[in-house]
């Protein structure tokens, strides 16, 4: 009896062991990768990863503890979102009125070149198309000629 | 001149109008002030032991008015001018349905007793030294101040120091509210 109680606990241990969700490993990569993301709260400007403060190292170790539970690293930043706003991510996502700020720039750049091109195309053909100035006929040479004579002293 | 030149010579200056537009959104909001999500939303439970080593939650709290209060004893001075409002506010209210508990949140024990000592506060305050409670509640200076209603829901966020006048309006707007 006691020997297949100890059995059953032996294996209850050995799963629990092997169960993704019980502490699992959590590698310090993953942890600063997450971090990097995050804004420090008492920062300015830094990263929870970069900030030597104390606030950004208690940060990183909810962090590393929400992620030994078996929280993937988007449910960890959804977790701080819900609590700080989007604000905490040192970058906005990709969406709404935030996407202005990924966007604009390529727009401008691309809105930059189709003028350059534009402008040096029009101005190029404009050069060629100019009017040439016309050979001097028979009757002007003649006349160019005499009066450079004329002024010959 | 053609049409295009016409619209052109319109059509450049009024591409200024957006960036105007932008600019001006863009000066007139504080970037340091930042709205919580958290307003309308179930307080998050928190448990902790208080400096007299007593056990405080949020749970055991419910169906009163809960007032959070983060704070460390080097918020100088946005701390030390709402300590007194803060503990006059216990005074007044305890016996209405309300309580006060001081978060001491990025401190040490000792200066942080001393705080204690100093402004003679009697109502509940407990330190955070994980940060946990500090995160939860997305606080990301001190002081901050949450109004908690009967039913754990966070109503108001105050930033900064509280006064006398911004304790009584959010506690009595929410002792006014039906149980």
């Amino acid at each position: 009896m006691s020997r297949a109680l100890a059995a059953v606990l032996l294996l209850i241990v050995a799963l629990g062991a092997g169960s993704p969700l019980a502490a699992a490993p959590v590698s310090e990569e993953v942890v600063n990768e997450v971090a990097a993301q995050l804004r420090c709260v008492v920062c300015q400007s830094l990263s929870v990863a970069d900030s030597p403060s104390e606030t950004a190292h208690q940060m990183k170790a909810i962090v590393r503890e929400r992620l030994a539970a078996g929280e993937s690293p988007e449910q960890v930043k959804a977790y701080f979102v819900e609590k700080y706003g989007l604000w905490i991510l040192l970058a906005p996502p990709r969406q709404g009125f935030n996407l202005l700020v990924w966007v604009v720039p390529f727009v401008g750049l691309a809105a930059g070149l189709v003028l350059v091109v534009v402008l040096t195309r029009r101005w190029s053909r404009r050069a060629a198309s100019a009017p040439v100035v016309a050979r001097p006929d028979a009757a002007m040479r003649e006349r160019i000629l005499r009066e450079m004579a004329e002024r010959e002293p | 001149m053609s049409g295009r030149a016409r619209v052109l010579r319109w059509a450049i200056p009024l591409a200024v109008v957006p960036v105007l537009v932008l600019l001006a959104y863009g000066f007139r909001t504080d970037p340091r002030v930042i709205p919580s999500p958290l307003v309308g939303k179930p307080a998050s439970p928190f448990a902790l032991t208080t400096f007299d080593g007593k056990p405080i939650s949020l749970e055991s709290l419910r169906g009163q008015v809960v007032v959070v209060n983060f704070w460390a004893s080097w918020c100088i001075p946005a701390c030390y001018d709402e300590a007194p409002s803060l503990e006059r506010a216990w005074q007044t209210y305890r016996d209405r349905g309300v309580v006060l508990v001081g978060v001491n949140i990025q401190d040490k024990e000792e200066p942080a007793r001393r705080f204690l000592d100093r402004f003679k506060h009697t109502f509940p305050n407990a330190p955070d030294p994980s940060g946990r409670v500090s995160v939860d509640y997305g606080v990301y200076g001190v002081p901050e101040t949450f109004f908690i209603d009967r039913q754990g829901r966070v109503r108001f966020k105050q930033v900064g120091a509280v006064t006398d006048e911004i304790v009584k309006r959010h506690v009595e707007t929410l002792l006014a509210e039906p149980a």
